[in-house]
């Protein structure tokens, strides 16, 4: 079986892979990590081979842009008298007010991940509970005050 | 497009208080990847579509110039399948590489444009057929050519039948004149966008 038009698999999984990006990185990095993503994958995407699991191979690439990205962000020194390098991006920024990123924000990097590859693509092996927990306790606690 | 589907796995509704991608979002992203891939050099097929009076246009192009032009009734969901298998499934839908194209088929159904102009990639067709299809291009506008003229001109009177399936299998009808071939007794014959088409076609050629 030959493969589908690209546009096609931006068109499926460009929303789970934004949402698992926006997960890990928050507002203003989320919308690099899904481009890099992307270019990543329509590069590679004749070379995929056929009948592989789509989702799991785009988070997977997702997961390293999102690594790099964190990488990257340690290294930049912290300028607390500057303006930010960009701005949000994310039109639907009110929606970042929820509380629901500040409490993944306060999780390592890694629980983060799982959370998001757990709640937004379902990956069970990906051994979810630990971090989920974590938010939860984050997030009840935020509720209570 | 994106189209907005709901985390299938988010039964909590954990992550439903994340702001929601709307369609400026996806718009902003695929428009942002398109650019990428074509700086990169890794969009090998664009596409759109555009309104003309014979029904919505199918155009792709690579790199090296116009691939496809299918009708509707060709069903553009199939063609672009097709163009996955034949030229490459890194397709994406990108209207400005195919914007001098379609301003010169929006000339053309207007009555303001006779040639085209823009380079062509015929790799989708092969051996007789791509002969026809260079001959084709020699029928001038609101001008017709008889099947077994085409044939004779291609380097094989026999080869009429021939002839009607390269115009049958044409990759870029419009564009590749193959409206301008007709029976020898004068009647129409058929077209690979439908007799009322290659009809809008003639008459628009022969009124203009």
């Amino acid at each position: 079986m030959s493969q589908k038009p690209f546009e096609e698999i931006v068109a499926e999984h460009g929303p789970t892979v934004l949402r698992v990006c926006r997960a890990v990185l928050g507002p203003v990095d989320a919308e690099d990590a899904w481009s890099e993503t992307f270019l990543a994958a329509l590069s590679a995407y004749p070379r995929l081979r056929a009948g592989s699991n789509i989702e799991a191979w785009l988070v997977t690439v997702a997961h390293r842009k999102a690594l790099d990205h964190v990488r990257a962000a340690s290294r930049r020194p912290i300028a607390t008298n500057e303006l930010p390098e960009r701005p949000a991006r994310d039109s639907g920024s009110a929606g970042w007010e929820s509380g629901v990123w500040k409490a993944l924000e306060a999780l390592p990097l890694k629980q983060r991940q799982t959370i998001a590859y757990h709640y937004l693509v379902g990956m069970p092996y990906l051994q979810a509970a630990d971090g989920i927990a974590t938010l939860r306790q984050t997030l009840l606690k935020g509720e209570s005050r | 497009m994106m189209n907005e589907r709901r985390a299938k796995v988010d039964e909590s509704g954990l992550f439903a208080a994340l702001p929601t991608i709307d369609e400026e979002v996806s718009r902003r992203l695929h428009r942002r990847l398109v650019e990428a891939a074509n700086a990169a050099g890794v969009l090998d097929v664009a596409y759109r579509t555009i309104d003309t009076p014979v029904g919505a246009l199918l155009l792709a192009a690579t790199q090296k110039g116009l691939v496809r032009v299918a009708y509707g009734s060709q069903d553009h969901d199939r063609v672009l399948d097709g163009l996955a298998r034949d030229v490459s499934p890194r397709i994406l839908q990108d209207p400005a590489r195919l914007d001098r194209v379609a301003r010169e088929i929006e000339e053309y159904f207007a009555g303001r444009r006779r040639v085209f102009g823009v380079p062509l990639d015929l790799q989708l067709s092969h051996g007789f057929r791509r002969t026809v299809l260079s001959h084709l291009r020699e029928i001038g506008y609101g001008q017709t050519a008889s099947y077994a003229a085409v044939a004779k001109a291609s380097g094989n009177p026999k080869a009429v039948r021939a002839v009607g399936s390269a115009c049958a299998s044409n990759p870029l009808p419009v564009v590749v004149p193959c409206h301008r071939v007709v029976r020898s007794d004068g009647t129409m014959g058929q077209y690979v966008g439908g007799v009322e088409a290659k009809d809008a076609l003639l008459t628009l050629e022969a009124t203009a």
